[in-house]
């Protein structure tokens, strides 16, 4: 397939694992990048062997869906780091490259002999990502860390859930949020190199990426010493604000009304005018006070229709009303169809395989698919033939020594 | 002298209602570029009416959350419903590199503003509309706010996890994460758009839906259903069969996950080799989750008298992946944070001074992240913008305030 994408004429070559990694590169190639993804059998990235989603394990190391989801354009070479011949063709292969991610712990990469300042020897230019959990410096920086433990010490699990239930964990959605930042921070240094001729190095931290998400809660504490709790799906100035149970098995519809306006078509549509006119609902600060009597009045309105119902009867007189979907009602939701959200691809291994389109529309450069998740090192002929001119022969030979492993 | 910065020279002009839309330039204006933030004249963007304010005083320069989304941009007033209006729009957009706007759609065409008109003057324009779920499509001119997109998107039926059971509904990520998502992920488009005019010189239209734009970071749980026939839930039946997850301890919650074997012996360790832990029904995985509850009654026991500091720094010392469940407060004092000087002091004209505003989560060796001036006043940098920029006589920026369009 032609290559449509606005990065076309940009190279990445990452060392990268597990989902924050891989999809901050596999954001790049949507958009054109070609992205060569460097691995070994000699220590798998792990969603290759297993998803923590759930829960399955995969028997061989190319039929992961996890894995092909988030790795999809991309090219895949084996090489075990591990020795020193590989070290060599990986430090050739960033020579050929515009940008570098890795997120290995802090300090493992330099280790290895791939760190930033060896590779702005080869490369002065080059745009070198290191994504970590805690960030490569301060007192913490080579702490341990997956998205349930980086979104812990970010703030946001400590104000999503219920006040009287533990705080909510978080999966892989946060390493997602992590790999957006990266993408974003390596896209700006793309356009100052391209004005200034001038490469750099990012240092990303995973929690400081998720922390951001909770500025304005940082700024309540700053300025009037709160620290915000959880609180359901309550707002704090509007009222309903809130999910409502709908007929069916946790089925729930989210209502929402931010104005007067909103608020009387809601009581119209729930045939209850009255409503409108009670004193303990007459403006959002009286609806806020007696919410948990209002959000009683309009479940017992809610709980015997079908949620889309709820859905078309709402929106049609302007109250934002949506359904709460598990990935099956996504799946066949009329308006994600219309718009082609789930695609599937074609897997060597897995078949046909379904995968969320990219979540922009660019009408001069559109993202796209090109390839599937690549095999573990599927690709390794044709890069180091074709790109570093190496000789069957050697190949081979780097083989049998587990170089290319 | 302030280091150089990334996107020096780009030029943006908001038009934006929403938190999504702030967000998104925000990302781009601390990053350097030059964004002028378009709001209604009279009231002002709607996050000024929005919490946080100083002292709980709501006063619209007094706003935490307009503060912190709108750094480093110009703030203008101006109407571009009214005829004139739209004409200074226009000029305005002549002189930008890019248009974020997250209007219903069809609004912008309606002021004759759509793609198609400002593409005849500006064939350059990068524009990019983030909406509640994009141009096309049944649900396009649907009213949503971010609990109707959270909901939908798949990530609050996933919310809270673990729920103790299904009677409650599903929530939202707490605070303004739903809106922030949509402004991160068109920020990626309207760069790598951005990055292609510099090789091409041509412009184009992104267009964005915030529902997408929350779908995709839960890319993995929605196909779920259908790859494997699964629907995950907030009930977690798949964290729920491994010991670990968000275990209360003395003063709060710390989060566990082990998902090598070593890390698993190494929280062993931590808890100081328990007997249990040693006898058969415990020693590998399966088996442990087979007995998932029997351990974690142990666990829950042994974490209750003790702090989630005291957890984290000695589970970290043996490599065990656990952390705390930080407060606003754990944050702002966390010596990790601290020393990466995530919070930064700045000052504010109505705030006054700010000793740890939140920063941002990269460091760039060339062109760091900085602040050059907070948020805007409302119509703060209408002087600057209306006379010195476009060159609009004192008299007629004096009739275009009388007649409300700026």
């Amino acid at each position: 397939m032609e290559n449509l994408g606005p990065l076309k004429t940009i190279r990445v070559v990452e060392f990268t694992s597990a989902w924050a990694g891989p999809y901050a590169t596999c954001l790049l190639g949507f958009l054109g990048a070609e992205v060569i993804k460097v691995e070994s059998r000699q220590r798998p990235d792990h969603s290759r062997n297993l998803s923590f989603t759930t829960g399955r394990k995969f028997e061989t190391l190319d039929e992961s869906e996890v894995f092909n989801n988030l790795n999809l354009n991309k090219l895949s070479v084996s090489l075990n780091l591990k020795k020193p011949q590989a070290v060599e063709i990986a430090k050739k292969l960033i020579a050929i490259s515009d940008v570098v991610m890795e997120n290995m712990r802090p300090g493992v990469i330099p280790r290895l002999g791939l760190g930033y300042d060896v590779v702005r020897e080869l490369k002065p230019d080059i745009i070198y990502l290191s994504s970590s959990a805690c960030g490569q410096t301060g007192p913490d920086r080579e702490y341990v860390g997956y998205a349930p433990t980086f979104a812990a010490l970010s703030g946001l699990p400590h104000i999503t859930g219920y006040p009287d239930w533990p705080p909510s964990n978080f999966m892989g959605s946060i390493d997602l949020r992590s790999a957006c930042t990266s993408a974003f921070a390596i896209l700006a240094a793309l356009y100052h190199l391209r004005q200034t001729g001038e490469g750099q190095y990012i240092d990303l931290a995973s929690q400081e990426a998720i922390a951001v998400f909770a500025g304005d809660i940082f700024m309540d504490y700053v300025m009037n010493g709160r620290i915000q709790v959880r609180k359901g799906n309550k707002d704090d100035v509007m009222a309903p604000h809130n999910c409502y149970r709908c007929k069916g098995d946790d089925k729930w519809i989210s209502i929402v009304t931010a104005s007067e306006e909103e608020w009387v078509s809601l009581c119209n549509a729930m045939g209850k005018p009255e409503l409108a006119g009670d004193e303990r609902f007459k403006d959002m600060p009286a609806r806020k006070a007696n919410e948990e009597e209002m959000d009683r009045i309009i479940t017992e309105w809610t709980q015997d229709q079908d949620y889309y119902d709820v859905m078309n009867r709402l929106q049609a007189v302007g109250v934002a009303a949506s359904p709460s979907l598990s990935s099956e009602a996504l799946f066949e939701d009329p308006h994600l169809k219309e718009r082609g959200v789930f695609r599937q691809v074609d897997h060597p291994v897995i078949g046909k395989n379904w995968v969320i389109g990219p979540p922009w529309r660019l009408t001069e450069t559109p993202a796209q698919f090109r390839s599937p998740g690549p095999m573990l090192g599927q690709h390794t002929d044709d890069v180091f033939q074709n790109y570093l001119g190496m000789a069957p022969e050697e190949i081979e030979r780097l083989r049998t020594e587990k170089v290319i492993y | 002298m302030k280091p150089p910065t990334a996107l020096k020279g780009v030029k943006i002009l908001e038009y934006c209602t929403t938190v999504s839309g702030a967000y998104c330039t925000k990302l781009m204006a601390d990053l350097g570029a030059e964004v002028i933030k378009i709001e209604p004249p009279g009231t002002g963007d709607g996050a000024r009416r929005k919490p946080p304010f100083q002292n709980d005083q709501p006063d619209p320069e007094k706003s935490g959350l307009f503060i912190y989304i709108n750094t480093n941009k110009l703030g203008i007033t101006l109407d571009p419903e009214k005829k004139q209006g739209a004409e200074i729009f226009r000029k305005l957009v002549q002189r930008a590199d890019i248009l974020i706007e997250d209007h219903q759609p069809g609004e912008m065409e309606k002021m004759g503003l759509g793609y198609d008109e400002l593409k005849k003057i500006h064939p350059g324009l990068i524009m990019a509309a983030i909406t509640p779920f994009g141009q096309t499509g049944p649900y396009r001119n649907h009213k949503a706010y971010q609990l109707n997109i959270s909901q939908m998107s798949g990530q609050g039926y996933m919310l809270p996890l673990v729920s103790l059971d299904d009677t409650r509904p599903p929530v939202k990520v707490g605070g303004n994460n739903g809106n922030f998502d949509p402004g991160l992920v068109a920020s990626i488009a309207v760069m790598a758009a951005l990055f292609w005019r510099t090789l091409s010189g041509k412009g184009q239209y992104i267009g964005m839906s915030k529902l997408e734009a929350l779908m995709s970071m839960q890319r993995v749980e929605s196909v779920c259903f259908p790859n494997s026939g699964v629907n995950m839930t907030r009930l977690g039946s798949v964290q729920n069969k491994n010991p670990g997850g968000v275990i209360p301890c003395k003063d709060g919650y710390v989060v566990l996950i082990t998902p090598e074997e070593h890390q698993w012996k190494n929280f062993l360790k931590l808890m100081g080799d328990p007997a249990w832990s040693r006898e058969d029904w415990c020693l590998d995985k399966i088996e442990r989750m087979e007995n998932v509850e029997r351990i974690q009654t142990e666990i829950l026991k042994w974490a209750k008298d003790k702090t989630k500091e005291e957890i984290f720094r000695k589970g970290q010392a043996l490599s065990v992946p656990i952390a705390p469940t930080n407060t606003a407060e754990d944050i702002v004092n966390s010596p990790q944070f601290n020393a990466r000087e995530f919070f930064i002091p700045m000052d504010h004209p109505a705030l006054g001074h700010i000793s740890k505003f939140p920063s941002s989560p990269y460091r760039f060796s060339k062109t760091p992240w900085q602040i050059h001036r907070p948020a805007p006043a409302l119509g703060e940098h209408n002087e600057q913008i209306y006379l010195e920029e476009l060159k609009i006589s004192r008299d007629d920026i004096k009739r275009l305030k009388e007649s409300a369009v700026i």
